[in-house]
């Protein structure tokens, strides 16, 4: 290979998601000390002149580098630790380093009951408290008694719902998204129906809404985004996780974005990720293993791509 | 501790089972031998005799009971023989249909069950009415009631001992403060009684105690007008004093004018197994008579007589 062509292989393996670790050692390995020195002298977005002439690495690049080294370890740890620690850790680090309300939402809601029971088991034994009291502890915005709600329900999970009373509800919601309170997360009708009913019953909430509104409830409810994740992280998971993987493959955003694609691909690989798949590519048109390959290196990018195939075997 | 007496030598599934279906044969109803059989037996005991009932004859053993049995004698001996995670998905499911701002029940079965104990009322609730819990009491409750009751029996306590003292200190001082102002149902008095470790709950009763100068229980009791404040002040107590919660429900039951024989019944059915025996002690402490004595006098026939079998004080 030529040195530009080296240069180039390098400087994408040292970006992007996951690190290219074969090329690294391939072409690493061989570099003689001027090599290294004609890479660091002309690849001006990682490494800067120093004043005491050297060329000298960028902090936030060495950091990043660090993150993405670490990216692949990450996605291991998640795939093999048992569901329950795995989602009481998330919840742990959605209060204290965030707060992530998204992902609360999103594991409160996507679980079934007795995985969130599970969850919660863990998160005693992990943490010596409850999920439900440190929530309620450490998040004091508006969004806290709907957060609490979620976290704490188990949900009823058999086939039984009462169509009148899905039929009223759906009124009520349609009623008071009408009267355009500001604060909608607070509305104690909103919050109580989002947070006890079961599952099925608000997919009926749902169906009822649309034929009597015309509209979707998660679409009406745009404004307060964390109500819309809950909407949909109930009724119709595939749709929010699509939209988690399509803004972390944009590759905009914060670094949590960039986390989102492994928690997503790891925590629905057994799950429902064949759908999340199929509706991503409706909503891109790109397939995520394209989208994957294009951004991601090495043993994270291979890695998830075995993740991904699994659900094809599946079925 | 529990009062319950069980024989050393119990007969078999099969001929306890034989037995209870003799005391329907007939005209009328051998209460006394349903008595020395139900009263007698243990959860894991009656579950097993339930089941061998309905192999050997197809039926229910509690339709049957329902059938054959009457009025208070009756529902003690039903709520009895429930297995105790069902028993309270009955009593809550009551409490939420017929709620009044005065029905402690919800708050007595969401605090003084142990965290694993409310998930499984909870779990019976789901099998046997097709609901949650929780949706229930959101839904029949109102205002500052469902602002407690919700959170209250969709908690899931962590159970260690472990205790926060400076976080005590701090939450006692909350406490105090909303108490004093009168703000009852305020979020973090909620957040507090709703969310905390009973042994948090209790370290943050003492520092109170130490701090102030009095049982938080005695600053509830100075607004007779707020409706709200019972329910506050029993959630406290059945959170880290039960048996005093316990024996106060007896003792009302007992003094009331007729006696209130749905408190009577549901205090001993669910506490015989657990701490009938502290409770019935204090009981003698308090009112200067032994608990079966109290019984006899103000209950009879049957009913006394199954009452007086769980509380250990029969011949049998």
């Amino acid at each position: 290979m030529a040195a530009a062509d080296e240069f180039g292989v390098l400087t994408k393996a040292f970006t992007g998601l996951g690190v290219d670790e074969k090329s690294l050692i391939s072409i690493l390995g061989k570099w003689h000390p001027e090599h290294k020195q004609s890479f660091r002298k002309t690849t001006r977005d990682i490494f800067i002149e120093d004043e005491r002439q050297f060329e000298r690495w960028d902090d936030r690049h060495v950091q990043k580098l660090q993150q993405e080294f670490l990216r692949f370890k990450d996605a291991v740890v998640l795939w093999t630790m048992h569901p329950w620690e795995r989602d009481a850790r998330l919840l742990w680090e959605a209060v204290y380093k965030g707060p992530k309300y998204g992902i609360l939402v999103e594991i409160a809601c996507t679980r079934s009951s007795e995985e969130l029971l599970g969850a919660r088991r863990a998160y005693h034994s992990l943490f010596e408290h409850s999920i439900e009291e440190d929530i309620a502890f450490h998040i004091h915005s508006f969004e806290k008694k709907l957060l609490v709600g979620l976290v704490s329900a188990y949900r009823y999970e058999g086939p039984k719902y009462g169509e009148e009373v899905a039929k009223s509800e759906a009124k009520i919601l349609k009623n008071v998204i009408k009267d355009g309170a500001k604060k909608l997360h607070e509305e104690e009708e909103i919050v109580r129906i989002l947070t006890t009913r079961s599952k099925l019953h608000l997919k009926a909430v749902f169906k009822h809404y649309k034929e009597t509104s015309g509209n979707y409830l998660d679409e009406d409810l745009g404004d307060h985004l964390i109500l819309k994740q809950t909407v949909q992280c109930l009724c119709k998971p595939e749709t929010y996780f699509t939209e988690v993987l399509d803004v972390s493959l944009k590759g905009i955003g914060h670094d949590f974005a960039k986390e989102a694609l492994t928690r997503v691909i790891v925590t629905r690989a057994d799950v429902d990720l064949k759908l999340i798949k199929e509706e991503y590519h409706h909503l891109s048109g790109f397939t995520l293993s394209h989208k994957i390959e294009e951004i991601a290196n090495g043993n994270f990018k291979d890695f998830l791509l075995t993740l991904i195939a699994r659900g094809d075997q599946e079925n | 501790m529990s009062t319950l007496i069980v024989p050393p030598h119990v007969p078999s599934v099969a001929e306890d089972c034989e037995q209870l279906h003799k005391a329907f044969e007939g005209w009328g109803t051998n209460e006394r031998l349903i008595i020395s059989i139900l009263a007698h037996r243990n959860a894991g005991q009656r579950k097993a005799i339930r089941h061998a009932y309905a192999e050997t004859y197809g039926k229910d053993l509690l339709k049957d009971l329902d059938k054959e049995l009457s009025s208070d004698f009756e529902r003690l001996v039903l709520l009895w023989t429930l297995d105790p995670p069902e028993r309270d998905a009955v009593l809550t499911d009551e409490a939420t249909k017929k709620w009044t701002k005065s029905n402690q029940v919800l708050v007595e079965i969401a605090c003084t069950r142990p965290s694993k104990g409310l998930i499984l009322v909870r779990e019976a609730y789901h099998s046997r009415f097709k609901r949650s819990l929780e949706e229930d009491v959101a839904y029949h409750t109102t205002g500052d009631f469902r602002k407690l009751l919700l959170p209250l029996v969709s908690s899931y306590r962590y159970e260690g001992d472990e205790v926060n003292l400076r976080l005590a200190k701090s939450e006692a001082k909350i406490l105090h403060e909303k108490i004093k102002g009168k703000h009852y149902s305020d979020d973090d008095v909620i957040r507090i009684v709703a969310t905390r470790s009973k042994a948090q709950v209790n370290a943050t009763l003492n520092e109170y105690k130490n701090e102030f100068g009095n049982d938080i229980i005695k600053d509830l009791e100075h607004d007779d007008d707020n409706e709200f404040l019972p329910i506050l002040k029993a959630t406290f107590e059945c959170l880290v004093y039960p048996e005093n919660y316990f024996e106060k429900v007896l003792r009302e039951a007992i003094n009331k004018r007729g006696t209130d024989e749905g408190a009577l019944t549901r205090v001993v059915a669910t506490r015989a197994e657990v701490d009938l025996k502290i409770i019935k002690d204090l009981y003698h402490k308090r009112n200067s008579v032994p608990l079966h004595r109290a019984i006899v006098k103000d209950t009879h026939g049957d009913y006394e007589k199954m009452l007086v079998a769980l509380i250990g004080e029969d011949d049998a």
